[in-house]
Protein backbone atom coordinates (compact mmCIF):
# COMPACT_ATOMS: atom_id res chain seq x y z
CA UNK A 1 0.00 0.00 0.00
CA UNK A 2 0.99 3.53 -1.20
CA UNK A 3 1.97 5.88 1.73
CA UNK A 4 4.29 9.39 2.16
CA UNK A 5 6.75 10.23 5.03
CA UNK A 6 4.31 11.44 7.39
CA UNK A 7 1.65 8.50 7.54
CA UNK A 8 5.51 6.45 8.01
CA UNK A 9 6.35 8.44 10.83
CA UNK A 10 3.52 8.87 12.59
CA UNK A 11 1.82 5.51 12.56
CA UNK A 12 5.89 4.35 14.12
CA UNK A 13 5.17 6.80 16.63
CA UNK A 14 1.91 5.45 17.60
CA UNK A 15 2.86 1.91 18.47
CA UNK A 16 5.27 2.96 21.34
CA UNK A 17 2.35 4.70 23.02
CA UNK A 18 1.11 1.51 25.59
CA UNK A 19 -1.42 1.30 26.76
CA UNK A 20 -2.30 3.18 30.65
CA UNK A 21 0.09 5.38 30.11
CA UNK A 22 0.07 9.33 30.42
CA UNK A 23 1.53 11.47 27.43
CA UNK A 24 1.75 15.22 27.07
CA UNK A 25 1.24 16.28 23.39
CA UNK A 26 1.54 19.38 21.20
CA UNK A 27 -0.38 19.57 17.59
CA UNK A 28 0.73 18.59 14.65
CA UNK A 29 2.37 15.12 14.35
CA UNK A 30 2.40 13.87 17.91
CA UNK A 31 -1.26 14.79 18.38
CA UNK A 32 -1.91 12.15 15.50
CA UNK A 33 0.52 9.72 16.68
CA UNK A 34 -1.23 9.51 20.03
CA UNK A 35 -4.73 9.67 18.78
CA UNK A 36 -4.25 6.38 16.14
CA UNK A 37 -2.23 5.28 19.29
CA UNK A 38 -5.60 5.42 21.15
CA UNK A 39 -7.90 3.84 18.33
CA UNK A 40 -5.87 1.21 17.27
CA UNK A 41 -3.62 -0.10 20.25
CA UNK A 42 -4.13 1.96 23.60
CA UNK A 43 -7.95 2.76 24.15
CA UNK A 44 -6.93 3.96 27.67
CA UNK A 45 -4.10 6.20 26.83
CA UNK A 46 -4.17 9.18 28.41
CA UNK A 47 -3.52 12.63 26.82
CA UNK A 48 -2.84 15.88 27.85
CA UNK A 49 -1.93 19.08 26.63
CA UNK A 50 0.44 21.66 28.12
CA UNK A 51 -2.67 24.93 28.75
CA UNK A 52 -4.84 22.35 30.59
CA UNK A 53 -6.68 19.22 28.91
CA UNK A 54 -6.99 16.12 30.49
CA UNK A 55 -8.29 12.91 28.42
CA UNK A 56 -10.37 14.75 25.80
CA UNK A 57 -12.52 13.07 23.33
CA UNK A 58 -10.76 14.50 20.49
CA UNK A 59 -13.37 15.62 17.74
CA UNK A 60 -10.58 16.74 15.25
CA UNK A 61 -6.54 18.24 15.51
CA UNK A 62 -6.28 20.72 17.43
CA UNK A 63 -4.84 24.66 16.42
CA UNK A 64 -3.52 25.23 19.36
CA UNK A 65 -2.37 23.25 22.87
CA UNK A 66 -4.59 25.61 24.44
CA UNK A 67 -7.93 25.72 22.02
CA UNK A 68 -11.04 23.87 23.32
CA UNK A 69 -10.62 20.96 21.30
CA UNK A 70 -8.16 19.88 23.68
CA UNK A 71 -10.77 19.74 26.17
CA UNK A 72 -13.66 18.77 24.50
CA UNK A 73 -15.58 16.16 26.32
CA UNK A 74 -12.63 15.75 28.29
CA UNK A 75 -12.29 14.13 32.05
CA UNK A 76 -11.04 17.69 33.50
CA UNK A 77 -10.36 21.11 32.50
CA UNK A 78 -7.00 22.07 34.13
CA UNK A 79 -4.42 24.55 33.89
CA UNK A 80 -0.70 25.16 33.29
CA UNK A 81 0.51 24.79 36.44
CA UNK A 82 -1.77 21.38 37.24
CA UNK A 83 -0.34 19.84 33.93
CA UNK A 84 3.33 20.92 34.09
CA UNK A 85 3.38 19.89 38.15
CA UNK A 86 2.02 16.30 36.89
CA UNK A 87 4.93 16.13 34.93
CA UNK A 88 7.16 17.00 37.82
CA UNK A 89 5.76 14.77 40.17
CA UNK A 90 6.56 11.80 37.63
CA UNK A 91 3.45 11.02 36.11
CA UNK A 92 4.06 11.47 32.37
CA UNK A 93 5.54 8.87 30.57
CA UNK A 94 5.59 10.28 27.30
CA UNK A 95 6.05 13.52 25.47
CA UNK A 96 7.03 14.90 21.71
CA UNK A 97 9.23 17.27 20.72
CA UNK A 98 10.67 19.29 17.53
CA UNK A 99 12.81 21.67 16.49
CA UNK A 100 15.14 23.37 14.45
CA UNK A 101 18.36 21.50 15.41
CA UNK A 102 19.24 18.37 17.39
CA UNK A 103 22.39 17.17 18.84
CA UNK A 104 23.81 13.48 19.25
CA UNK A 105 22.78 13.92 22.81
CA UNK A 106 18.73 14.47 21.47
CA UNK A 107 19.55 18.50 22.76
CA UNK A 108 17.05 19.87 20.69
CA UNK A 109 17.54 23.96 19.69
CA UNK A 110 14.07 25.43 19.26
CA UNK A 111 15.21 29.00 20.53
CA UNK A 112 18.00 30.90 17.50
CA UNK A 113 20.27 30.09 15.08
CA UNK A 114 23.28 32.65 15.09
CA UNK A 115 26.09 33.30 16.93
CA UNK A 116 24.63 36.41 18.79
CA UNK A 117 21.99 36.04 21.39
CA UNK A 118 21.10 39.50 21.32
CA UNK A 119 21.11 39.82 17.95
CA UNK A 120 20.12 36.21 16.32
CA UNK A 121 20.20 35.34 12.37
CA UNK A 122 16.97 33.92 13.19
CA UNK A 123 15.07 33.92 16.11
CA UNK A 124 12.04 30.84 16.66
CA UNK A 125 9.41 31.51 19.80
CA UNK A 126 11.92 29.81 22.30
CA UNK A 127 11.21 26.92 24.93
CA UNK A 128 7.12 27.41 25.52
CA UNK A 129 6.63 24.32 26.97
CA UNK A 130 9.34 22.01 25.40
CA UNK A 131 12.35 22.39 28.18
CA UNK A 132 9.66 21.56 30.98
CA UNK A 133 8.74 18.54 29.24
CA UNK A 134 12.04 17.40 28.17
CA UNK A 135 13.53 18.05 31.63
CA UNK A 136 10.44 16.53 33.69
CA UNK A 137 8.38 14.17 31.65
CA UNK A 138 10.14 10.49 31.46
CA UNK A 139 10.61 9.83 28.18
CA UNK A 140 11.05 12.14 25.17
CA UNK A 141 10.48 11.50 21.62
CA UNK A 142 10.45 12.98 18.49
CA UNK A 143 8.75 12.81 14.97
CA UNK A 144 11.04 14.84 12.36
CA UNK A 145 12.37 15.18 9.35
CA UNK A 146 16.45 14.28 8.85
CA UNK A 147 18.77 16.64 6.87
CA UNK A 148 22.44 17.50 7.85
CA UNK A 149 21.36 20.79 9.14
CA UNK A 150 19.18 19.99 11.46
CA UNK A 151 21.01 16.59 12.47
CA UNK A 152 23.96 18.77 14.01
CA UNK A 153 26.95 18.42 15.78
CA UNK A 154 26.65 21.43 17.58
CA UNK A 155 23.65 23.18 17.85
CA UNK A 156 23.91 27.23 18.14
CA UNK A 157 21.35 27.53 21.14
CA UNK A 158 20.23 24.50 23.87
CA UNK A 159 16.89 24.88 24.30
CA UNK A 160 15.63 21.74 25.44
CA UNK A 161 18.23 18.97 27.28
CA UNK A 162 18.67 15.64 25.48
CA UNK A 163 21.22 13.80 27.34
CA UNK A 164 23.45 16.95 27.27
CA UNK A 165 26.97 16.32 27.50
CA UNK A 166 26.88 12.32 27.88
CA UNK A 167 26.08 9.69 30.40
CA UNK A 168 25.42 11.10 34.13
CA UNK A 169 25.47 15.07 32.99
CA UNK A 170 21.41 15.48 33.18
CA UNK A 171 21.51 14.17 37.13
CA UNK A 172 24.94 16.25 37.30
CA UNK A 173 22.72 18.87 36.16
CA UNK A 174 19.68 18.47 38.50
CA UNK A 175 17.61 17.42 36.44
CA UNK A 176 15.33 13.86 37.63
CA UNK A 177 16.90 11.24 37.39
CA UNK A 178 15.67 8.35 34.66
CA UNK A 179 14.13 10.46 32.67
CA UNK A 180 15.48 11.59 29.29
CA UNK A 181 15.45 11.16 25.57
CA UNK A 182 13.62 8.00 24.29
CA UNK A 183 13.29 7.65 20.22
CA UNK A 184 13.71 10.00 17.37
CA UNK A 185 11.46 9.07 14.50
CA UNK A 186 12.15 10.57 11.07
CA UNK A 187 11.86 9.87 7.65
CA UNK A 188 14.47 7.90 7.10
CA UNK A 189 15.10 5.58 10.14
CA UNK A 190 14.03 4.88 13.87
CA UNK A 191 16.73 6.02 15.96
CA UNK A 192 16.99 5.00 20.07
CA UNK A 193 19.82 6.59 22.15
CA UNK A 194 22.85 3.98 23.24
CA UNK A 195 22.69 3.20 27.04
CA UNK A 196 26.34 3.49 27.95
CA UNK A 197 27.25 6.62 25.42
CA UNK A 198 23.38 8.20 25.58
CA UNK A 199 24.86 8.92 22.42
CA UNK A 200 21.89 8.40 18.64
CA UNK A 201 21.62 4.85 17.98
CA UNK A 202 20.17 3.83 14.39
CA UNK A 203 17.49 0.99 15.19
CA UNK A 204 15.61 0.49 12.46
CA UNK A 205 15.68 1.90 7.97
CA UNK A 206 12.80 3.14 6.57
CA UNK A 207 12.06 0.28 3.76
CA UNK A 208 13.94 1.63 0.78
CA UNK A 209 16.81 3.45 2.67
CA UNK A 210 20.28 2.21 2.61
CA UNK A 211 22.44 2.84 5.36
CA UNK A 212 24.54 5.93 3.16
CA UNK A 213 21.05 7.79 2.86
CA UNK A 214 21.06 8.08 6.50
CA UNK A 215 24.60 9.26 7.39
CA UNK A 216 24.82 11.52 4.34
CA UNK A 217 21.52 13.34 6.16
CA UNK A 218 23.20 13.49 9.96
CA UNK A 219 26.30 16.11 10.76
CA UNK A 220 27.47 14.07 13.27
CA UNK A 221 28.56 10.33 13.67
CA UNK A 222 25.83 7.78 14.68
CA UNK A 223 26.14 4.60 16.44
CA UNK A 224 24.33 1.34 14.54
CA UNK A 225 22.45 -1.18 16.51
CA UNK A 226 23.86 -4.97 15.90
CA UNK A 227 20.07 -6.23 15.15
CA UNK A 228 19.89 -2.86 12.70
CA UNK A 229 16.38 -4.05 11.12
CA UNK A 230 13.96 -2.35 8.47
CA UNK A 231 11.29 -0.55 10.20
CA UNK A 232 7.90 -2.18 9.71
CA UNK A 233 5.77 0.07 7.30
CA UNK A 234 2.67 1.49 8.03
CA UNK A 235 -0.53 -1.05 8.44
CA UNK A 236 -3.06 -0.95 6.50
CA UNK A 237 -5.47 -0.58 9.46
CA UNK A 238 -2.66 2.09 10.31
CA UNK A 239 -3.01 3.77 7.04
CA UNK A 240 -7.32 3.60 6.96
CA UNK A 241 -7.45 5.00 10.76
CA UNK A 242 -5.13 7.48 10.20
CA UNK A 243 -6.64 9.01 6.82
CA UNK A 244 -10.28 8.74 7.64
CA UNK A 245 -10.29 9.37 11.45
CA UNK A 246 -8.07 10.79 12.43
CA UNK A 247 -6.66 13.44 10.15
CA UNK A 248 -9.62 13.15 7.44
CA UNK A 249 -8.82 16.96 6.23
CA UNK A 250 -5.15 15.75 5.95
CA UNK A 251 -3.83 18.98 7.70
CA UNK A 252 -0.82 16.97 9.05
CA UNK A 253 -0.61 13.68 6.71
CA UNK A 254 -1.01 16.71 3.79
CA UNK A 255 2.34 18.31 4.40
CA UNK A 256 4.73 15.34 3.67
CA UNK B 1 16.03 10.84 62.27
CA UNK B 2 19.16 11.48 64.14
CA UNK B 3 21.24 11.37 60.90
CA UNK B 4 18.53 13.56 59.08
CA UNK B 5 19.19 16.44 61.89
CA UNK B 6 22.92 16.04 61.52
CA UNK B 7 23.11 16.33 58.20
CA UNK B 8 20.86 19.15 58.71
CA UNK B 9 23.59 21.24 60.90
CA UNK B 10 26.09 20.54 57.94
CA UNK B 11 24.10 22.05 55.42
CA UNK B 12 23.77 25.68 54.55
CA UNK B 13 21.63 26.76 51.43
CA UNK B 14 24.03 27.87 48.71
CA UNK B 15 22.75 29.89 45.98
CA UNK B 16 24.79 30.09 42.49
CA UNK B 17 23.71 32.52 39.74
CA UNK B 18 22.88 30.30 36.95
CA UNK B 19 21.67 33.35 34.57
CA UNK B 20 22.77 36.15 32.57
CA UNK B 21 19.40 37.44 32.09
CA UNK B 22 17.35 40.68 33.51
CA UNK B 23 14.85 40.63 36.63
CA UNK B 24 12.38 43.12 34.77
CA UNK B 25 10.11 43.15 37.96
CA UNK B 26 11.03 43.53 41.31
CA UNK B 27 10.13 39.34 43.44
CA UNK B 28 10.50 41.25 46.66
CA UNK B 29 7.28 39.74 48.67
CA UNK B 30 7.13 42.02 51.19
CA UNK B 31 6.95 45.15 49.04
CA UNK B 32 4.52 43.50 47.06
CA UNK B 33 2.38 42.69 50.40
CA UNK B 34 2.73 46.74 51.11
CA UNK B 35 1.27 46.98 47.56
CA UNK B 36 -1.42 45.24 48.51
CA UNK B 37 -1.74 46.76 52.32
CA UNK B 38 -2.14 49.80 51.08
CA UNK B 39 -3.46 50.38 47.93
CA UNK B 40 -5.14 47.08 46.95
CA UNK B 41 -9.03 47.41 47.99
CA UNK B 42 -11.33 45.78 50.02
CA UNK B 43 -14.49 46.66 49.85
CA UNK B 44 -16.75 45.01 47.36
CA UNK B 45 -17.42 47.79 45.26
CA UNK B 46 -18.97 48.43 41.98
CA UNK B 47 -16.08 48.62 39.72
CA UNK B 48 -17.58 48.77 35.88
CA UNK B 49 -15.71 51.25 33.45
CA UNK B 50 -14.80 51.37 29.52
CA UNK B 51 -11.53 49.57 27.77
CA UNK B 52 -10.93 53.50 27.12
CA UNK B 53 -10.83 54.74 30.39
CA UNK B 54 -9.15 51.84 31.89
CA UNK B 55 -6.16 52.07 29.50
CA UNK B 56 -5.98 55.44 29.95
CA UNK B 57 -6.47 55.07 34.50
CA UNK B 58 -4.74 51.90 34.90
CA UNK B 59 -1.91 51.08 32.22
CA UNK B 60 1.21 54.26 32.53
CA UNK B 61 4.09 53.52 29.65
CA UNK B 62 7.15 51.19 30.74
CA UNK B 63 4.61 49.45 33.30
CA UNK B 64 5.10 45.38 33.30
CA UNK B 65 2.43 43.10 31.85
CA UNK B 66 0.94 40.23 32.33
CA UNK B 67 -1.42 38.82 29.64
CA UNK B 68 -4.46 35.57 30.40
CA UNK B 69 -4.84 33.15 28.35
CA UNK B 70 -2.83 31.26 26.12
CA UNK B 71 -1.69 32.83 23.07
CA UNK B 72 -4.79 33.49 20.62
CA UNK B 73 -7.39 31.72 23.01
CA UNK B 74 -9.08 33.63 25.33
CA UNK B 75 -6.96 36.75 25.30
CA UNK B 76 -8.28 40.16 26.49
CA UNK B 77 -8.07 41.58 22.63
CA UNK B 78 -10.21 44.77 23.32
CA UNK B 79 -7.62 46.26 25.69
CA UNK B 80 -4.73 45.24 23.99
CA UNK B 81 -5.83 47.02 20.64
CA UNK B 82 -6.85 50.04 22.91
CA UNK B 83 -2.89 49.98 24.07
CA UNK B 84 -2.35 50.29 20.39
CA UNK B 85 -4.80 53.32 19.72
CA UNK B 86 -3.66 55.14 22.75
CA UNK B 87 0.33 54.59 21.92
CA UNK B 88 1.35 53.09 25.09
CA UNK B 89 5.10 53.23 24.95
CA UNK B 90 8.42 50.64 26.61
CA UNK B 91 6.02 48.25 28.06
CA UNK B 92 7.15 45.18 29.42
CA UNK B 93 5.82 41.91 28.87
CA UNK B 94 5.93 38.07 30.34
CA UNK B 95 5.78 36.39 27.02
CA UNK B 96 4.25 33.11 28.78
CA UNK B 97 2.65 30.96 25.69
CA UNK B 98 2.64 34.99 24.05
CA UNK B 99 1.34 34.34 20.05
CA UNK B 100 -1.27 36.59 18.77
CA UNK B 101 -1.15 39.24 21.73
CA UNK B 102 2.66 39.44 21.20
CA UNK B 103 1.74 39.63 17.96
CA UNK B 104 -0.47 42.99 18.39
CA UNK B 105 1.57 44.44 20.70
CA UNK B 106 5.01 44.55 18.66
CA UNK B 107 2.68 45.52 15.73
CA UNK B 108 1.87 48.94 17.67
CA UNK B 109 5.90 49.26 18.95
CA UNK B 110 4.75 49.07 22.36
CA UNK B 111 7.06 46.68 24.42
CA UNK B 112 10.29 47.37 24.94
CA UNK B 113 11.25 44.47 27.12
CA UNK B 114 9.86 40.40 27.49
CA UNK B 115 10.77 37.46 29.94
CA UNK B 116 10.40 34.54 27.06
CA UNK B 117 8.85 31.83 26.93
CA UNK B 118 7.12 31.66 23.60
CA UNK B 119 7.05 34.47 21.09
CA UNK B 120 6.47 35.33 17.50
CA UNK B 121 5.33 32.19 16.75
CA UNK B 122 1.42 31.58 16.52
CA UNK B 123 1.54 27.44 17.07
CA UNK B 124 0.46 25.85 14.00
CA UNK B 125 0.05 28.83 12.03
CA UNK B 126 3.44 29.35 11.12
CA UNK B 127 5.48 32.64 12.76
CA UNK B 128 4.91 36.24 12.88
CA UNK B 129 7.24 38.57 10.59
CA UNK B 130 6.60 41.72 12.23
CA UNK B 131 6.82 39.96 15.76
CA UNK B 132 9.89 38.37 14.71
CA UNK B 133 11.96 41.24 12.92
CA UNK B 134 11.41 43.13 16.43
CA UNK B 135 13.20 40.77 18.65
CA UNK B 136 16.07 40.03 15.77
CA UNK B 137 16.66 43.85 15.16
CA UNK B 138 17.23 43.86 19.21
CA UNK B 139 15.03 46.41 19.73
CA UNK B 140 13.18 44.51 22.54
CA UNK B 141 15.32 43.58 26.07
CA UNK B 142 14.79 39.78 26.63
CA UNK B 143 15.41 37.07 29.46
CA UNK B 144 14.77 33.51 28.61
CA UNK B 145 12.32 31.35 30.35
CA UNK B 146 10.11 28.92 29.80
CA UNK B 147 5.82 28.26 30.25
CA UNK B 148 6.27 26.23 33.52
CA UNK B 149 9.06 28.62 34.84
CA UNK B 150 6.66 31.91 34.04
CA UNK B 151 4.02 29.98 35.58
CA UNK B 152 5.49 29.32 38.34
CA UNK B 153 7.07 32.81 38.73
CA UNK B 154 3.33 34.00 38.53
CA UNK B 155 2.58 30.96 41.14
CA UNK B 156 5.36 32.36 43.63
CA UNK B 157 3.92 35.65 43.89
CA UNK B 158 0.32 34.63 44.09
CA UNK B 159 1.97 32.63 47.13
CA UNK B 160 3.60 35.70 48.35
CA UNK B 161 7.10 34.24 48.15
CA UNK B 162 9.57 35.62 46.59
CA UNK B 163 11.08 32.68 44.30
CA UNK B 164 10.22 29.06 44.04
CA UNK B 165 12.65 25.84 43.30
CA UNK B 166 11.98 23.95 40.47
CA UNK B 167 13.38 21.54 38.30
CA UNK B 168 13.28 22.67 34.56
CA UNK B 169 15.24 24.50 32.81
CA UNK B 170 18.57 22.97 34.56
CA UNK B 171 21.77 22.68 32.39
CA UNK B 172 20.72 24.17 29.15
CA UNK B 173 21.03 27.99 26.99
CA UNK B 174 17.76 28.38 28.55
CA UNK B 175 18.68 28.45 31.77
CA UNK B 176 21.92 30.33 31.15
CA UNK B 177 19.88 33.71 29.67
CA UNK B 178 17.42 33.56 32.13
CA UNK B 179 17.11 35.91 35.34
CA UNK B 180 17.16 32.42 37.94
CA UNK B 181 19.64 31.02 40.50
CA UNK B 182 20.88 27.45 40.56
CA UNK B 183 20.31 26.12 44.78
CA UNK B 184 20.68 23.02 46.68
CA UNK B 185 17.77 22.19 48.26
CA UNK B 186 18.39 22.40 52.62
CA UNK B 187 16.76 19.48 53.56
CA UNK B 188 17.88 16.52 50.62
CA UNK B 189 20.86 18.55 49.15
CA UNK B 190 19.36 17.72 45.76
CA UNK B 191 19.66 20.79 42.91
CA UNK B 192 17.08 23.54 41.98
CA UNK B 193 16.45 26.42 39.86
CA UNK B 194 15.30 29.12 41.85
CA UNK B 195 12.78 31.41 39.82
CA UNK B 196 12.41 34.84 41.08
CA UNK B 197 7.90 35.59 41.88
CA UNK B 198 6.76 37.86 38.85
CA UNK B 199 4.13 40.17 39.85
CA UNK B 200 3.30 42.15 36.84
CA UNK B 201 1.99 46.03 37.48
CA UNK B 202 -1.14 45.17 35.46
CA UNK B 203 -2.49 41.78 34.62
CA UNK B 204 -4.67 41.87 32.23
CA UNK B 205 -7.67 38.51 31.85
CA UNK B 206 -10.53 37.45 29.17
CA UNK B 207 -13.50 35.75 31.00
CA UNK B 208 -16.70 34.13 30.63
CA UNK B 209 -18.86 35.71 33.11
CA UNK B 210 -18.23 38.66 35.66
CA UNK B 211 -20.36 40.52 38.11
CA UNK B 212 -20.02 43.94 38.86
CA UNK B 213 -17.55 43.40 41.36
CA UNK B 214 -15.05 41.52 39.57
CA UNK B 215 -16.07 37.91 40.65
CA UNK B 216 -15.33 35.57 37.90
CA UNK B 217 -16.04 32.52 36.00
CA UNK B 218 -13.95 30.67 33.77
CA UNK B 219 -15.27 27.78 31.54
CA UNK B 220 -13.10 25.16 30.48
CA UNK B 221 -9.15 25.27 31.29
CA UNK B 222 -7.72 28.11 33.49
CA UNK B 223 -4.15 28.06 31.57
CA UNK B 224 -2.02 30.40 34.42
CA UNK B 225 -4.92 33.16 34.76
CA UNK B 226 -6.03 32.08 38.44
CA UNK B 227 -2.18 32.80 39.86
CA UNK B 228 -1.83 35.78 37.44
CA UNK B 229 -4.77 37.17 38.60
CA UNK B 230 -3.31 37.06 42.20
CA UNK B 231 0.20 37.85 41.09
CA UNK B 232 -1.03 40.99 39.26
CA UNK B 233 -1.24 44.66 41.50
CA UNK B 234 -3.71 45.78 39.26
CA UNK B 235 -5.87 43.52 37.39
CA UNK B 236 -8.16 44.42 34.55
CA UNK B 237 -11.10 41.91 33.82
CA UNK B 238 -13.31 41.88 30.43
CA UNK B 239 -15.78 39.85 30.15
CA UNK B 240 -17.67 37.78 27.69
CA UNK B 241 -21.56 38.94 29.57
CA UNK B 242 -21.96 40.56 32.81
CA UNK B 243 -23.74 38.70 35.34
CA UNK B 244 -26.00 39.48 38.32
CA UNK B 245 -24.04 38.67 41.71
CA UNK B 246 -26.61 35.72 42.31
CA UNK B 247 -25.10 34.15 39.24
CA UNK B 248 -21.88 33.81 41.60
CA UNK B 249 -23.25 33.22 44.54
CA UNK B 250 -25.72 29.68 43.52
CA UNK B 251 -22.11 28.12 42.29
CA UNK B 252 -19.12 29.47 44.37
CA UNK B 253 -17.21 26.70 43.61
CA UNK B 254 -17.23 27.94 40.25
CA UNK B 255 -16.02 31.67 41.44
CA UNK B 256 -12.25 31.28 39.71
CA UNK B 257 -11.13 35.11 40.35
CA UNK B 258 -12.53 36.86 43.39
CA UNK B 259 -13.47 40.39 43.49
CA UNK B 260 -10.74 41.42 45.96
CA UNK B 261 -8.35 40.81 43.07
CA UNK B 262 -9.87 42.60 40.55
CA UNK B 263 -9.62 46.74 39.91
CA UNK B 264 -11.80 47.00 37.07
CA UNK B 265 -14.91 45.22 35.15
CA UNK B 266 -15.30 46.00 31.50
CA UNK B 267 -18.39 43.96 29.27
CA UNK B 268 -16.31 43.19 26.11
CA UNK B 269 -18.97 40.60 23.75
CA UNK B 270 -16.74 38.54 21.41
CA UNK B 271 -13.99 39.90 23.67
CA UNK B 272 -10.91 37.78 22.64
CA UNK B 273 -11.90 37.60 18.85
CA UNK B 274 -9.73 36.24 16.77
CA UNK B 275 -9.21 34.29 19.37
CA UNK B 276 -11.15 31.36 20.72
CA UNK B 277 -13.46 31.49 23.39
CA UNK B 278 -14.15 28.04 24.83
CA UNK B 279 -18.10 27.17 24.63
CA UNK B 280 -18.39 30.38 22.67
CA UNK B 281 -16.69 31.40 19.39
CA UNK B 282 -14.02 29.68 17.65
CA UNK B 283 -10.80 31.35 16.35
CA UNK B 284 -11.05 33.24 13.27
CA UNK B 285 -8.31 31.75 11.13
CA UNK B 286 -9.01 33.32 7.77
CA UNK B 287 -8.33 36.90 9.86
CA UNK B 288 -5.13 35.69 11.65
CA UNK B 289 -4.14 33.99 8.49
CA UNK B 290 -4.59 37.36 6.48
CA UNK B 291 -2.77 39.12 9.18
CA UNK B 292 -0.03 36.96 8.89
CA UNK B 293 0.21 37.60 5.20
CA UNK B 294 0.09 41.27 5.54
CA UNK B 295 2.86 41.50 7.41
CA UNK B 296 5.09 41.21 4.11
CA UNK B 297 4.63 44.54 3.43
CA UNK B 298 4.64 47.20 5.31
CA UNK B 299 2.54 49.36 3.15
CA UNK B 300 -0.35 46.68 3.35
CA UNK B 301 0.22 45.86 7.05
CA UNK B 302 0.35 49.96 7.94
CA UNK B 303 -3.23 49.92 5.97
CA UNK B 304 -4.35 47.00 7.85
CA UNK B 305 -3.74 47.71 11.10
CA UNK B 306 -5.36 51.12 10.31
CA UNK B 307 -8.52 49.91 8.98
CA UNK B 308 -8.69 47.62 11.62
CA UNK B 309 -7.37 49.46 14.68
CA UNK B 310 -5.93 53.22 14.27
CA UNK B 311 -9.13 54.15 12.66
CA UNK B 312 -11.85 52.63 14.20
CA UNK B 313 -13.53 53.69 17.27
CA UNK B 314 -13.72 50.56 19.52
CA UNK B 315 -13.49 47.47 19.50
CA UNK B 316 -17.19 47.14 18.50
CA UNK B 317 -15.40 49.25 15.29
CA UNK B 318 -13.13 45.85 15.09
CA UNK B 319 -15.43 43.44 15.04
CA UNK B 320 -17.37 45.21 12.09
CA UNK B 321 -14.74 45.73 10.39
CA UNK B 322 -14.18 41.97 9.82
CA UNK B 323 -17.19 41.22 8.77
CA UNK B 324 -19.74 42.21 11.82
CA UNK B 325 -22.33 39.77 13.41
CA UNK B 326 -22.67 37.90 10.46
CA UNK B 327 -18.80 36.52 10.80
CA UNK B 328 -19.43 36.17 14.77
CA UNK B 329 -22.58 33.95 14.10
CA UNK B 330 -20.21 31.38 12.00
CA UNK B 331 -17.52 31.29 14.48
CA UNK B 332 -20.33 30.71 17.00
CA UNK B 333 -21.55 27.81 15.19
CA UNK B 334 -17.72 26.50 14.24
CA UNK B 335 -17.51 26.30 18.05
CA UNK B 336 -20.46 24.86 19.48
CA UNK B 337 -21.77 22.99 16.51
CA UNK B 338 -19.02 20.85 16.01
CA UNK B 339 -20.50 17.93 16.03
CA UNK B 340 -24.00 18.59 14.38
Amino acid sequence: MEYNDMELMISLASRYLEDDSIVVVGTGAPCAAAMLAQKLYSPRLMIMFEAGGIGPMLPSMPISVGDSRTFYRALAASSMPDIMETCQRGLVDYTFLGGAQIDQYGNINSTMIGKEYNTPKVRFPGSGGANDLGSLCWKTMMITPQDPRRFTEKIDFLTTPGYLTGPGAREEAGLPPGSGPYKVITNLCVIGFDEETKRMKVESMHPGIKKENIIENTGFELLWAEDLGESEPPKKEELKVLRNEVDPYRYIIGRS
Amino acid sequence: MDNFNDLMKERSVTYKPAGVGKIYTDPDADKARAYFRDVKPRKMTEKLTTVDKVVKDLIKDGDYLGVGGFGANRIPTAVLHEILRQKKKNLGLAGHTATHDFQILTAGKCIDRCDIAYIIGLEARGLSKVARQAVESGSIDITEWTNAALTWRYKAAAMGVSFLPVRCMLGTDTEKFSASMEMECPFTGAKYLAVPALYPDVGIIHVHRSDVYGNCQIDGIMVADQDLARAAKKLIITTEKLVPNDVIRRDPSRTAIPYYLVDAVIEVPFGCYPGNMAYEYFSDEDHLREWMRVENDPEEFAAFLDRHIYSVKDFNGYLDSIGGMARLQELRNLETLIEK
